[in-house]
């Protein structure tokens, strides 16, 4: 009797476990959905040709977002610049030469440091260093550098373990045929881990493009009537121009709130879904 | 010996490519340690003099108000530090609850689908949250609530523990699933429930690394910028009391944000600015460099236990 009551007392108490756990996980996924879905709905209608392709008008309450968007590219593209040579370069030195010694060691954590310092932090650093020390001034450069000091580690920790996956009988064989290390790492194992490589600058670059914090000292412009010429000019960037249009500018209509919002969420999470299919695809195509 | 002409290249023309190469990607590795080390050394350099123009006792003072000359950070500490703790309180429980869903309940398809939709939340920008923070979430808090503003810290607390908690998910989740399946096939044979199992058996296994994951998410909070700026109402006033949850706050981070713009380069509120950096920076090193020893030392542990 008492050990019938135990066990389903067992038994109930696995059930309610389960049960708030789900709720749990409901809880913390179901926002996303909904965040997502909201801002869709109400930026949707605010997107048209114009939207996209026009300066903003009458201080920015009508009117398009195109040099935002036009900046932000740049931006990306000018991180990627950067931190796309010097982070797969890294990843190769820490996946195929670097040794198991203290040094290594504090090459890992330098790393884990990077991705844990304040993006604020990085602006100052860009700042500091970049604006006015090397006196690039606030500028599309300025900001770039920024980013991908700040992009990284997220590259360098992903390309890294995809290098780490190709199996090590593929160095042995390409070595034996007489082939030297850097042949080996060119012809081989880069090629075979070229999918993570990729998606991991992707992801890098997608943290780049939707952050703020970074460029708001070191090259991001309330306003710009044109394009910029130059990396030396500074530029207007989508995530900046959302934060201002959402905070710095009174009577600022809804729809274009959205519809920014839209855009740079569109940007941001395109990135991420074209790292998701290179990543599942070369997984599904994978041999080894 | 060597010969220009062929692309090929004789040995002597490899060896010497494969030597500057070589050194090359070295250099790269070592890039890491050169930008941390730069990093600190210019948030020294710029903020430091604040030691010298402004007096301890002033610096630590309850009154930040730099157009008078008054440097008092602690209201921003304070206000960090509440915001961070209100993040704590919601992103632990969801992010290793949704952690042990997702690594030891859930089904295979529901997985599949829970896993890219937190990455998603990991990917939303902090600017798009803080926007939506103002026009949504505010508002409601400052009905339900009945608040003279929406703009507090439990605004902030509210969106930060979103930001924080796919750090927490993730990191969490990795430390379950290293769990040695032998751990759970013990315990199910030894008659315990799932449920059981997980409490008793996985759960203590993967402490550190679940430890790891709390200690990230709360860097990951205390260094968030653009949605606490945005939502926290800006009021550098000291929160010390729970009730200060309910009232506008200005973290160290939205008052870099907020003033460094206007400030004039080398001035006592420029260097105060870079001070304050320096502290977050010094957060993030003890938080970072005391999660991965803790991984480290609990992997040798495991080696040892396995061996």
């Amino acid at each position: 009797m008492l050990k019938k009551f135990f066990s389903m007392n067992r038994n109930f108490t696995q059930r309610l476990g389960f049960g708030l756990l789900t709720l749990m996980a409901a809880m913390t996924v179901l926002p996303i959905v909904a965040v997502v879905i909201y801002i869709i709905s109400q930026g949707g209608s605010a997107i048209s040709l114009e939207f996209l392709t026009g300066f903003p008008r009458d201080g920015m309450r009508q009117g398009g977002i195109m040099p935002a968007i036009v900046g932000t590219f740049y931006l990306t593209v000018g991180t990627a610049f950067f931190s796309v040579p010097l982070g797969v370069a890294a990843a190769i030195y820490l996946s195929e030469y670097a040794p198991d010694n203290w040094l290594t060691r504090i090459i890992r954590i330098a790393i884990i440091n990077l991705s844990g310092i304040p993006s604020v932090v990085y602006g100052l650093f860009g700042l500091g260093l970049f604006v006015l020390f090397l006196k690039f001034g606030t500028s599309i450069l300025s900001a770039s550098l920024t980013l991908s000091i700040m992009t990284l580690p997220v590259i360098i920790s992903t390309a890294e373990e995809a290098l780490r996956a190709v199996p090590q009988s593929f160095r042995t064989v390409s070595i034996s045929l007489g082939a030297t290390r850097w042949q080996t790492i060119r012809r081989i194992v880069v090629p075979e881990a070229l999918p993570g490589i990729i998606t991991g600058v992707i992801l890098g670059l997608e943290r780049a493009a939707g952050e703020t914090a970074p460029i708001l000292f070191t090259g991001a412009s309330f306003f710009l009537p044109r394009l910029p010429n130059s990396v030396f000019d500074a530029t207007m960037a989508l995530p900046y121009h959302l934060f201002v249009i959402s905070t710095q500018v009174p009577e600022m209509p809804f729809q274009i709130q959205y519809g920014t919002a839209l855009v740079l969420i569109a940007f941001v999470l395109g990135m991420n879904l074209i790292a998701t299919v290179i990543r599942s695809r070369a997984r599904a195509r994978r041999q080894w | 010996m060597s010969n220009p002409g062929n692309s090929t290249g004789t040995k002597s023309d490899l060896s010497w490519q494969e030597y500057i190469i070589t050194r090359a990607i070295r250099a790269a590795g070592y890039s890491a340690v050169v930008f941390v080390a730069l990093i600190f050394y210019f948030l020294l350099r710029e903020g430091l003099p604040t030691l010298g123009e402004v007096s301890f006792s002033d610096l630590f003072a309850l009154r930040w108000y730099p157009i008078e000359n008054y440097f008092g950070i602690l209201p921003l500490i304070s206000g960090t530090v509440i915001v961070t703790l209100g993040a704590a309180l919601i992103a632990v429980p969801f992010g290793i609850g949704t952690a042990i869903f997702i690594s030891e309940i859930a089904p295979r398809w529901a997985r599949e689908i829970l896993k890219p939709l937190v990455e998603l939340l990991g990917g939303l920008p902090s600017v798009v949250l803080g926007f939506l923070g103002i026009l949504v979430l505010a508002p409601n808090l400052r009905i339900l609530l009945n608040l003279p503003t929406g703009l507090t810290a439990l605004a902030g607390s509210i969106l930060l523990g979103a930001i924080a908690l796919p750090t927490v998910v993730s990191v969490a989740e990795d430390a379950l699933d290293t769990v040695p399946r032998s751990y759970r096939e013990g315990a199910w044979a030894l008659g315990a429930t799932r449920w059981q199992t997980i409490w008793r058996v996985t759960l203590p296994a993967a402490r550190s690394g679940v430890l790891t994951a709390v200690m990230l998410g709360i860097g990951r909070a205390i260094g968030e910028t653009m949605t606490v700026m945005m939502v926290t109402g800006n009021a550098p006033v000291l929160a010390v009391t729970p009730g200060a949850l309910f009232s506008p706050v200005r973290t160290m981070t939205a008052t870099i944000a907020a003033e460094m713009g206007e400030v004039a380069n080398g001035s006592v509120h420029y260097h105060t600015l870079f001070f304050i950096g320096m502290l977050l920076f010094i957060f993030s090193l003890v938080i970072n460099v005391t999660a991965s020893a803790v991984v480290f030392r609990s992997k040798k542990r495991a080696e040892k236990v396995l061996s």
